[in-house]
């Protein structure tokens, strides 16, 4: 009988989809594989690849196994292959094939289609682990070393992911696009990754903790969307990449919320209470409050970018086709073909705001970025809980969907984070109050200093409240093997 | 008083409402609204399938309870509320069935105060089912471990949980309720075993452990236990206890010092400590064992023992019963080891544990002043020392 709950490792490759019995599809896998650890290690973290991380590793799919946790040299790390149980009788959940069983195959009629979104999908997870490859030097402690690295192997497992439907279901096409993934690289001029936010550097930890929480995040609701997919395949891999997803979650909600109870507790032990006495708390060596809402305002727009236009005829396709669901489409309680229904969008009319009622089928972009606004407020709702608490006068504050736009309605717009609508020039000289600016950045790289001492933070970030696997304050999360 | 009861909660300020848990519960006791995720005390089984797929660590808390918290307390909340007092004497960290802390204090009373666990012990799951909701455990094995000629019937057996989670750690016991009534119509007492395979299984991954039983004569739950066959299902309770844990730093020693079945964690923790390693080349700190028994027939694990390497474990066996040898008790053996426990006082890596046999307590007890006193140590602050830091341990029954 097939086990496909427990992982096998009779293969190279840890899977739970019977690849030894697949020889073509293993063959296939493992002259990819080479290239992979190639990638890895010109592309992966730099100077940590001979150090021993405390990592988790899945060896099943089930609650009980897949979070185990070891020390592993990452070039070690056991990626593997591994897919959602199956759901017995499982139905395509929307569009125009609602209620007939799931496919299996691949669809001809969607071929195409399914190739792309698998292809852009795959595109992002090697793409952040290039973005995110120099961090390691200047980790503000061991633990947060640690959580970079398991958010970047994790992201390798994600390319994986998505490598294995390549291969398995797309025959050359599929292998072709396979080896591209791993030819194009993150902001490089020839060949760049797929989507705009995936080429910007993140130059510092405080960004890396707002692209873990923003762009992140997206990519959460795109996997939750791809969840949804009619194509089973594609649906069991994408939820159990969204159990991984959390823990990216995690780092980047925590990590955020740490620079900012550090702030807080730093005014408070130095007794100043304006938080836009910017240049005091700065001499505290913690980042100012104002500066924080910059970076968010930069990532939380950077990530709406990411759904694309708001009125989307691939969007609506994707949806009828029964590919690609909306955010918990199960739990939705409508005809799941949206034959009449509407979806309120905001649109410049005039140069004025005004929100008018489309068909909700060419909006669903929209809708899956409006559940993404609301799923990332929940934790700059957190966050400002812990603000108040400091008794600090400041709040954070998601801006405006038009605010700093490259794609869709609102793009090239000039807008403050009210949404109030500005001149070219207006925009121009009041920019900076919103956004980073370069010495907001320099400011921020000052603090940059590696810490790396177990149980030591950097003097701008609090430490956690809970250990990674309950590991007692003290623990060595990463075993640094420098050359 | 109302039965206490000890309730799931996820902590807010931690949790970041991935609804993983919500997922991974197999019953939908787990909700959410755009504030909080929250476990419904009416429908949460203690099955445990969301605490290791939580990424933060939120979802592991508890609190006891006399009135459960409800949906909507929970979903306003912005953090945990303290434990509060509950009842007289109850205690959170080991909140228990009345019965079963009763067992546990009289085991534990040999170290001369409260235990601690270890600094680096894990975290150790508690009453995950209680006497009034038992797990149904399957068995999978019984074996006699010692010599068909031996006095002593000890028995090897092993129970297997199939798709329970039932987390346990080396070191705790569990509950065992045999069925049927005594003669007054009652319900039998719950007894307490301590498991002896370590927290990954019997065999690794294999959502089992192991018991190691003497058949008393007139023990109706160690009869009850040892008549047991393949296939025949068990009322188990618990894991219980929270103190009597091996540390997980892989460079303590420790110290092992038991009779009979008091070899049942020890061979727990030695497993752990054989596959851990087994998995990481980290600075091995050692363990040691003194293992006192009447023959080498009636001894458990007899033969397996000698097999264990003396890199991971130094043996050390005392015979009282062989026929033309002197009469060996385990203080003997360690008077012969003197030296190196003497040493062993002395490192804060040392972690001793003692489990057996009641009887055994007042002649260990006088072998360490002896061996303190032979090195110029006093034993007394030395042990109580080590207790405080969670490194003495004492189980004897």
């Amino acid at each position: 009988m097939l086990d496909i709950v427990n992982v096998e490792y009779d293969t190279l490759i840890p899977n739970n989809v019977s690849l030894s019995q697949d020889k073509r599809v293993l063959k296939a896998l493992e002259r990819w594989h080479p290239g992979y650890i190639n990638w890895w290690k010109g592309m992966g973290p730099e100077g940590f690849q001979e150090s021993l991380v405390y990592l988790r590793t899945a060896v099943s799919v089930d609650p009980k196994g897949w979070a185990k946790f070891d020390y592993v040299k990452m070039p070690e790390y056991r990626w593997g292959v591994l897919l959602a149980p199956q759901v017995e009788d499982r139905r395509i959940p929307c569009g125009e094939h609602l209620g007939q069983p799931v496919w299996h195959e691949v669809p001809g009629e969607y071929r195409s289609m399914l190739r792309r979104l698998v292809v852009i999908q795959g595109d992002t997870e090697p793409a952040s682990v290039e973005q995110q490859r120099h961090l390691g030097k200047t980790a503000p402690s061991l633990y947060d070393m640690r959580n970079l690295f398991q958010v970047n192997v994790e992201e390798g497992r994600h390319l994986w992911a998505m490598v294995y439907l390549l291969q398995k279901y797309f025959g050359a096409d599929g292998r072709e696009e396979a080896d591209e993934l791993l030819r194009r690289q993150s902001g490089s001029v020839e060949s760049p990754r797929m989507l705009g936010a995936f080429n910007e550097a993140t130059p510092d930890w405080l960004s890396f903790f707002m692209f873990t929480y923003f762009t992140d995040r997206d990519g959460k609701m795109q996997l939750e969307s791809l969840a949804q997919s009619g194509f089973d395949p594609l649906s069991r891999t994408c939820r159990f990449m969204l159990t991984e997803e959390a823990h990216h979650m995690f780092v980047g909600e925590t990590g955020v919320g740490r620079v900012i109870q550090r702030t807080c507790e730093a005014m408070k032990a130095a007794g100043i209470d304006d938080p836009y006495d910017i240049e005091k708390v700065r001499a505290l060596g913690v980042i100012d409050l104002p500066t924080i809402q910059k970076k968010l305002n930069l990532h939380y727009t950077l990530s709406l970018d990411l759904f694309g236009s708001e009125i989307s005829t691939n969007a609506a396709n994707a949806f009828n086709a029964g590919i690609k669901g909306r955010y918990q489409e199960a739990k939705i309680e409508d005809d799941h073909q949206l034959h009449n229904a509407t979806y309120p969008v905001m649109q410049l009319v005039d140069g004025v705001v005004v929100t008018t009622q489309v068909p909700a089928l060419s909006a669903i972009n929209m809708r899956l970025r409006d559940d993404y606004s609301r799923d990332a407020a929940g934790g700059v709702k957190r966050w400002n809980l812990a603000i108040e608490k400091s008794g600090i006068a400041f709040q954070m504050k998601l801006p405006h969907d038009g605010f700093h736009r490259q794609i869709g309605i609102f793009a090239q717009v000039p807008m403050t984070p009210d949404g109030i609508i500005l001149t070219a020039g207006e925009w121009q000289k009041r920019k900076d109050e919103w956004l980073p600016t370069r010495a907001d950045g320099d400011f921020i790289q000052s603090l940059m200093k590696p810490v790396w001492e177990s149980g030591q933070y950097a003097g701008w970030i609090a430490p956690p409240k809970i250990g990674i696997d309950n590991k007692p304050g003290d623990f060595e999360y990463v075993q640094l093997h420098m050359a | 008083m109302n039965a206490l009861l000890k309730q799931h909660l996820i902590d807010p300020e931690i949790c970041i409402r991935c609804h993983t848990c919500e997922e991974a519960c197999p019953i939908g006791a787990i909700t959410h609204d755009d504030n909080n995720v929250v476990v419904d005390a009416g429908k949460c089984n203690f099955c445990m399938a969301c605490i290791s797929p939580c990424p933060t660590g939120s979802i592991d808390h508890w609190r006891v309870v006399e009135t459960p918290y409800s949906l909507d307390e929970q979903l306003g909340w912005s953090e945990l509320p303290v434990q509060a007092e509950v009842g007289a004497g109850a205690n959170v960290g080991e909140a228990m069935e009345d019965a079963v802390k009763a067992l546990l204090a009289s085991a534990h009373a040999g170290a001369g105060g409260a235990a601690r666990a270890p600094l680096s012990a894990a975290k150790p799951s508690v009453n995950v089912f209680s006497q009034a909701q038992p797990a149904v455990a399957v068995v999978q094995g019984n074996f006699r471990l010692t010599a068909a000629d031996a006095d002593a019937d000890v028995r090897h057996i092993i129970l297997d949980f199939g798709a329970q989670a039932f987390p346990v750690l080396e070191g705790q016991s569990i509950g065992i309720l045999a069925p049927g009534v005594d003669a007054q119509g009652r319900p039998h007492h719950l007894r307490l075993y301590s498991v002896s395979s370590p927290r990954d299984g019997e065999k690794p991954n294999r959502n089992n452990l192991s018991l190691t039983v003497k058949r008393e004569e007139t023990g109706v739950c160690s009869n009850y236990i040892c008549d047991l066959k393949k296939g025949d299902e068990v009322r188990v309770t618990g894991p219980f206890g929270t103190t009597f844990l091996m540390p997980e730093a892989l460079d303590s020693h420790l110290v092992m010092i038991c009779t009979g079945t008091g070899s049942a964690p020890f061979r727990a923790f030695t497993m752990r400590r054989q596959r851990v390693l087994a998995a990481d080349t980290g600075k091995n700190g050692g363990m040691a064992l003194y293992f006192g028994a009447r023959t080498p027939q009636s001894l458990p694990y007899f033969g397996p023992l000698a097999k264990v390497p003396d890199n991971l474990l130094q043996k050390h066996f005392a015979f009282s019963r062989v026929k033309g040898q002197d009469k060996h008790y385990v203080q003997d053996i360690m008077r012969q080891d003197a030296q190196v426990l003497a040493t062993a006082l002395q490192s804060d890596k040392s972690h001793i544990y003692i489990c057996g046999l009641k009887a055994m307590e007042a002649g260990v007890e006088q072998a360490f002043e002896d061996i303190a006193r032979g090195a110029g140590l006093h034993w007394q602050p030395i042990r109580d020392a080590m207790r405080e830091s969670g490194r003495y341990h004492v189980e004897t029954y």
